[in-house]
């Protein structure tokens, strides 16, 4: 067995809650490796006594899973109606710049993942954002250019 | 072997009195996701360290949110014996002060406190030149019933629930009352569903508690995806046990076998927390085999969805939990038929079901004695967008939405004028701000084409275009259809395509007729809410402000220039 599927094998193993489904062993998945490699599909399907089909049936449906390997850190931007009244989209344009991207989705040196999330839920604090799953919430189209330079500059700091 | 009630109820007390009249001083931090996201982490690390630098025992407890969101990082002293001192806004630099005149010193820092609360039990003076906080717009309004214990017990202690009377319901329904007592009791407090659909509770109850079948499921669903709504989140973050008392009472009254808390996968304060409160009760005897000693036999697990909105409805919920795509069933067969697993099912909002062990507690005369005509009880509002006061309250049914908005929360900030309020999620509607002279009221709201959904009420001001805004609520709803009804499916695409051209100010009149027709097909052919109230923004918005949409269409022009700014969704529809 490789490392990979050990991982797999583990992460769907490991689930202590008494209901074990497809979805919820996906999400076992993906919160070990952080996306759904073509192995896990298969294995959950072999685990869960169903077919390939019906699992990436279910891997495609909800926008938590990814099945390319996870960039470096992943930004969060709501866009959610509180957040939208409150300047989101300023927020979102200059994540984007920031990241040199044009949409959602990775950069090339897969250093950064930038998502758009429906509702990050801190609406009273919105325009809210989360940097590698941390919540900041007033967040402006500056601050968050800052933010965003502070999550990338970390490594190459040698933090 | 478990400790009996009366050993955990002694404990809980000797803890609690340490807490509150011990030998150090109690200091509690906001950490739900509004105090996370403000600031509370470095908060609590620059607490630790001026405590330790500074050689100050003292105990300290993450809570979960007052309602006050606005002023989070909120951080608040009570010296032994004393009252609560708030400090808002907390800043780390200004920590080691508080440690050092408050914790230390025992005076208050006044300039930077924004209020106290006196403790019924303390005989210690009122503290000077601070305010009452229970004089603060935003509390005044407030009758907290639900949220009795949010923001003042550290979520993750079952015993600080079980001091301040937690268990104390289930115990009463347990040794007194039968379920069909039980079920009575919610009967006449005329609760009704707090998820949006306002069904009565108890009605929906006794649809479960007339089958017969021996394994029966009692689900409270937490997937609480609407912008602008965070009261589910913020229970389960801030008092996980209230709820978990509820959904067992609920069970005791349906003669369900087992509970199903169901969350949104991602949130981990009120996952981590409410999965620790079922591990503590589940030790203490509070739930499973023969609970307190009765032949009453129950357990309890908390399962999780993937991001979908539509997992939020009922049917579609079910499909979740059992490990599918979140898409609504056929009914009938109805949940109290055919439910979770095939079992006969009933399905509870968080806020429902937090309200019973008070309705068990105090009785239903009681609660039916809160709240306005059959609206009775509370509502649990969050209150969000152009306000000067954001945050989470309580008040009473019955009381003027004007007053929540003008007086609790102060308002549009910086002088502007306030343009309309989004309630309801995005399924809901927009109100026209020279329309909220309301009741807040299950009907007098659905009257006005604003429901009252899950306790949401986003504030947009002037500065707002509400063709923008009514384009922004349908490709959320576009975004989040599960895909099962055409109707659903292509209609939103299509409305949010026809909103595109508006803001873009490219429309034209027949754009109006073309959205009904596509609204009126949506409605008529589509299984769930999602696809039949999916036309609301768009109405709702064209009947207070269609002269703004014919001035986008006509005039090429967008009042606000809020429609030249660059818009972002994301890339792919999910379907």
């Amino acid at each position: 067995m490789s490392g990979l599927e050990q991982r797999i094998h583990d992460a769907v193993h490991s689930q202590s809650q008494p209901t074990v489904t497809v979805l919820s062993s996906l999400l076992a998945v993906e919160d070990e490796l952080g996306f759904i490699p073509k192995e896990a599909v298969e294995f959950v399907a072999e685990f869960s006594n169903t077919t390939v089909n019906d699992v990436w049936a279910v891997a495609s449906f909800y926008p938590n899973f990814r099945f390319v390997p996870p960039a470096e850190h992943v930004v969060e931007v709501c866009w959610g109606a509180s957040c939208h009244l409150v300047g989101a989209m300023g927020v979102v344009k200059s994540v984007l710049e920031t990241a040199g991207l044009d949409a959602e989705g990775d950069t090339p040196d897969m250093r950064l993942t930038v998502k758009l999330n429906t509702c990050l839920g801190a609406c009273s604090q919105a325009p809210v954002m989360s940097l590698d799953h941390h919540l900041v919430g007033r967040i402006t189209p500056e601050t968050a250019t800052k933010k965003v330079a502070n999550l990338l500059g970390q490594d190459t700091h040698g933090a | 072997m478990a400790p009996s009630f009366l050993e955990v109820g002694i404990e809980a007390q000797r803890r609690w009195q340490e807490l509150t009249d011990g030998d150090s001083p109690w200091l509690r931090i906001g950490t739900a996701l509004c105090g996370e996201a403000a600031g509370a982490d470095a908060v609590l690390a620059a607490l630790e360290a001026a405590l330790e630098a500074q050689g100050a025992a003292a105990q300290v407890s993450r809570v979960g949110c007052l309602g006050l969101c606005f002023a989070e990082p909120l951080l608040d002293v009570l010296l032994p014996g004393g009252h609560r001192v708030f400090y808002g806004n907390v800043d780390p630099d200004n920590v080691a002060e508080i440690v050092s005149a408050h914790v230390l010193g025992g005076r208050p820092v006044t300039s930077l406190a924004l209020g106290y609360l006196a403790q019924e039990e303390s005989a210690a003076p009122l503290p000077e030149g601070i305010p009452d906080l229970n004089q603060h717009p935003m509390r005044i309004w407030e009758n907290r019933i639900a949220l009795r214990n949010a923001g003042n017990v550290d979520p993750l202690d079952i015993y600080q629930y079980v001091a301040n009377g937690g268990y104390q319901s289930l115990h009463k329904a347990l040794t007194n009352l039968t379920p069909e007592e039980t079920l009575e009791e919610v009967k006449t407090s005329g609760l009704r569903g707090r998820g949006g659909a306002a069904f009565p509770t108890a009605t929906k109850w006794s649809f479960l508690a007339g089958n017969p079948a021996t394994e029966k499921y009692v689900l409270c669903n937490c997937e609480e995806g609407d912008p602008g709504a965070f009261n589910d989140k913020n229970i389960l973050e801030s008092d996980p046990n209230t709820l978990l008392e509820g959904v067992i009472i609920a069970g005791y009254a349906t003669g369900a076998s087992k509970g199903y808390i169901f969350i949104r996968h991602g949130h981990d304060g009120p996952i981590d927390r409410c999965r620790a409160a079922v591990r503590q009760a589940q030790e203490l005897g509070l739930l499973g085999e023969n609970i307190m000693g009765s032949n009453f036999s129950y357990d309890v697990e908390v399962a999780l969805t993937g991001d979908s909105y539509v997992a939020g409805e009922e049917t579609a919920l079910m499909e979740a939990i059992e490990g599918k795509r979140a898409m609504p069933r056929f009914r009938p067969p109805f949940p109290a038929q055919v439910g979770l697993f095939g079992k006969p099912t009933n399905i509870n909002n968080v806020k429902t079901l937090a309200y019973v062990p008070e309705i068990i507690s105090k009785g239903g005369e009681w609660f039916a004695g809160i709240g306005h005509d059959t609206s009775t009880g509370t509502a649990i509002l969050c209150l969000s967008g152009s306000l000067n006061y954001t945050g989470m309250i309580e008040v009473p049914l019955g009381i003027n939405l004007k007053d929540v908005i003008f007086e609790a929360a102060g308002g549009a900030p910086g002088g502007k004028a306030l343009k309309l309020l989004q309630t309801g999620g995005p399924l809901g509607g927009v109100l026209g701000a020279d329309n909220i002279d309301l009741l807040l009221d299950f009907e007098v709201l659905r009257s006005a084409g604003a429901i009252m959904g899950s306790g949401g009420i986003i504030a947009a001001d002037e500065t707002t275009c509400v063709v923008d805004l009514t384009r922004s609520l349908i490709a959320f709803c576009q975004y989040e259809s599960c895909g099962k009804c055409f109707p659903c499916r292509m209609g939103m695409s299509h409305l949010l395509e026809v909103l595109e051209r508006i803001c873009c100010l490219k429309g034209s009149e027949e754009d109006l007729t073309l959205m009904r027709s596509i609204g009126e097909n949506m409605q008529a052919g589509s299984l769930c809410g999602h696809g039949q109230l999916g036309f609301n923004p768009v109405s709702s918005a064209l009947r207070y402000f269609g002269p703004e949409f014919e001035t986008h269409i006509v005039d090429r022009e967008c009042p606000t220039g809020t429609c030249s700014m660059p818009r972002f969704s994301p890339v792919a529809s999910r379907r």
